[in-house]
């Protein structure tokens, strides 16, 4: 029996804020083709490959660290604090769940 | 007949109001960019139809906007999709990185903080957009933290101007609405000559289309607000404005005080005169009238609205120093509105038109110079600048 090759890539599925939304001229949340391996910087890398008027909103265009007042969200998990190159749960990585970016709360 | 068109930024989206050249009936649009901060809009004078506006979030960080069609569509330059790319795409519109190679004139890299310590400059938005006075391409960007930006391909890349960082950057300071570029007028008689302004920096000259600058702030005094009243930099300057025929005469609304310059800015002497209060945000010069002069008047800086809750536009018919009301049609009891200082504009018809937005979200027009106004719209969020194309 061969073995079959490892998929180099998935389609993983992004919810984007609204604002984001209207500025990528998209309705609901968005597939995407994400290479793996399947982290936060490989899934942002392809949000703004195919998206590039997002570029610079989500994270900052020199240090790619993440906006302070964007959140990262799944399967019921704040991932915002973690390594953008940790693996991102099954779930997301296997499209089952979305990778919700959020606007985080104003408060007041 | 002319048409007047008026773009309106706001705190929650911008609109375009439009008139034919009576300027009785207006036409408002639906918010473009609901929800975000519009800070400026501006058209190209070498093509009314460009526009460029700057959006800004706090959640989503600057964005840069761009129509071909007077406002009816717009895109993000440079925005496009790279088909089946993974490498860095175009979309670097919104890209806003201070120049600190050893090439461009050594620029500084930190300016004074709040705690006395140096900090680095960090980009936060850009304030205002200044389309070239003859290249639809070409436009200027004044930023926060201060620093003035070109594109010379529509918006789609920026490039610093650095040599601005090396008139005494180390000594400017934010003020408390921060440390910002808010002023750019580019000289219809000397090509090269740009002039900038900075809250709590000054005004700046350059002579050579952007490469060096110095400070032009002499006879400006801030007896209040700095330690040495006559520094060279350091001042509150609010506003700046020209009549495009004698662009050597500049009128400065400064926080405290509205001053003259007769010789491009290399010294200065107040007009304030008989004003209520000499403390305001814009000022701008009659289309046809070099020597009549437009500000209105607040409190103070403590006191972030018109004195006697009375909205009074003050004209000068002297170029400074004799002013007078105007309060025909402007609300002459309870109040408390602020008008910002990029909020106030003139138009090239004739009679001159004027036009003011106020932070309680009135657009209030005049198409007789002043003498009479009138609320072109109401109810708009709070306004954050006001620019008129008269096509």
């Amino acid at each position: 029996m061969i073995a079959q090759p490892e998929p180099q890539s998935a389609v993983i599925r992004v919810v984007l804020p609204a604002h984001l939304r209207t500025l990528a001229r998209v309705d609901g949340e968005v597939q995407i083709d994400v290479k793996h391996p399947m982290t936060q910087r490989a899934v942002l890398d392809a949000l703004e490959a195919r998206y590039p008027m997002l570029r610079g909103t989500v994270r900052d265009h020199v240090t790619l660290k993440r906006r302070a007042f964007v959140r990262f969200f799944a399967c019921e998990q704040d991932l915002s604090h973690e390594s953008p190159e940790a693996p991102l749960p099954d779930a997301v990585a296997t499209g089952t769940e979305p990778f919700l970016i959020v606007g985080a709360m104003a408060g007041g | 007949m002319s048409t007047v068109r008026l773009l309106i930024g706001t705190r929650k989206g911008a609109f375009i109001l439009t008139s034919d050249g009576m300027r009785k009936k207006w036409d408002v649009s639906s918010p473009h960019f609901g929800g975000w901060e519009m800070y400026h809009l501006k058209g190209s004078p070498a093509d009314p139809n460009r526009l460029y506006a700057s959006q800004t979030s706090s959640w989503f960080g600057q964005i840069i906007q761009r129509s071909d069609d007077g406002g009816k569509t717009w895109e993000t330059p440079g925005g496009e999709k790279i088909p089946g790319s993974y490498d860095p795409p175009a979309g670097v519109s919104n890209k806003f990185v201070y120049d600190t190679s050893a090439e461009s004139g050594k620029p500084l890299t930190t300016h004074q903080h709040y705690d006395g310590t140096q900090r680095p400059w960090e980009f936060k938005r850009v304030w205002h957009l200044e389309p070239s006075l003859t290249d639809p391409d070409t436009v200027y960007a004044g930023v926060e933290d201060a620093a003035l930006f070109r594109s010379t391909d529509g918006g789609q890349t920026w490039q610093e101007l650095a040599g601005l960082r090396d008139a005494k950057g180390n000594l400017w300071q934010p003020g408390a609405g921060g440390m910002c570029l808010h002023t750019i007028m580019l000289d219809p008689g000397h090509p090269d000559r740009i002039f900038i302004a900075i809250s709590a920096a000054g005004v700046f000259r350059s002579d050579d289309a952007g490469k060096s600058w110095r400070p032009v702030n002499k006879g400006l005094k801030s007896q209040y607000e700095l330690p040495d009243p006559d520094a060279e930099v350091g001042h509150c300057v609010h506003r700046i404005a020209m009549h495009p025929s004698r662009p050597n005469v500049l009128f400065m609304q400064k926080h405290w005080d509205v001053m003259r310059s007769d010789d491009a800015g290399e010294s200065w002497h107040e007009v304030s005169g008989n004003l209520p209060s000499d403390f305001g945000f814009p000022i701008d010069v009659h289309a046809h009238e070099p020597e009549t002069v437009y500000v209105v008047p607040i409190k103070s800086d403590s006191e972030h609205f018109p004195p006697d809750g009375k909205l009074r536009v003050y004209r000068s018919r002297t170029g400074g120093s004799e002013w007078e009301a105007l309060t025909k049609g402007l609300p002459q009891r309870d109040c408390y509105v602020n008008v910002l200082r990029d909020a106030m504009a003139v138009d090239s018809l004739d009679p001159c038109g004027l036009y003011f937005g106020t932070t309680g979200g009135q657009v209030y027009g005049s198409s007789d110079g002043g003498d009479s106004w009138a609320p072109i719209v109401r109810d708009l969020p709070a306004v954050l600048s006001v620019e008129v194309q008269t096509l």
